[in-house]
């Protein structure tokens, strides 16, 4: 077996986009801007400030790791009783910057987990599929 | 009983566990005192973190003569992966409606 299996429990996006990172980094970190491609929220560019992420299938618990404007941005991502982690890197290009997304760290919330992961998980993939399908 | 996901959850839960099956999934099949070598708990810890896995299906035991050979399962792994290729989905969409933003956005 060649493949580790840590890559099977991290998500890895990355996308070349054709704008500047101080322009990205502002879609990222102010909370009226990230509402209109990800969630509601309280995001606050704050190492340590809590936050929620909130869509009409639930809310994501988030907590901020790291901060490095126009670079690095990292925090906490709980979803039923699922922990991860999720770090955006930019990094700038001769055409605007590479942008990479890492949802990575798979710590389950033991106390929560053993509180019906099962059901959680399957409404919130089914609540996903939804938005997803209305996404297209 | 338990369903699949919950199983595997509880089970990749616990970090050294975890790091067991991934040195399996890498290195392939080893016996416990290869693994308990390098995993930094003594072997009747890790003999008891080898029964875990297999009985969460996530790893497989073979007897050869006094020694017991653990490899992984990595098949076991098919309800993670599901999970993994929903967030993939998640995210690309979410990457759209990013750049679709920034093409609006002011300099």
């Amino acid at each position: 077996m060649s493949k580790p299996a840590t890559e099977t429990l991290s998500v890895v996006v990355e996308r070349d986009i054709p704008h500047p990172p101080e322009k990205i980094w502002r879609a990222l970190t102010q909370p009226h801007l990230i509402e209109e491609w990800l969630m509601k929220n309280d995001f606050k560019a704050v190492v340590d400030h809590r936050f929620n992420l909130r869509a009409d299938w639930g809310a994501v618990d988030c907590q901020v790791l790291a901060v490095e404007p126009h670079k690095t941005l990292s925090y906490t991502w709980g979803a039923y009783g699922l922990q991860s982690v999720v770090t955006w890197t930019l990094t700038a290009t001769s055409t605007g910057t590479h942008l990479r997304m890492e949802q990575s760290g798979f710590r389950p919330d033991q106390q929560q987990f053993y509180q019906g992961a099962k059901d959680g998980w399957q409404r919130f993939f089914g609540n996903l599929e939804q938005t997803l399908v209305r996404l297209d | 009983m338990p369903s699949a996901p919950d199983v595997l959850f509880r089970t990749l839960a616990d970090p050294t566990r975890r790091a067991i099956f991934e040195r399996l999934c890498r290195e392939g099949e080893q016996t416990v005192g290869a693994l308990t070598a390098r995993a930094g708990v003594s072997q009747p810890a890790v003999s008891k973190h080898l029964g875990v896995l297999r009985q969460a299906g996530l790893v497989r035991n073979r007897h050869e003569g006094r020694q017991t050979h653990y490899s992984a399962q990595p098949g076991a792994l098919a309800p993670l992966i599901d999970w993994t290729s929903h967030m993939v989905g998640f995210w690309q969409s979410r990457f759209d409606r990013l750049e679709d933003l920034l093409k609006r956005m002011d300099q």
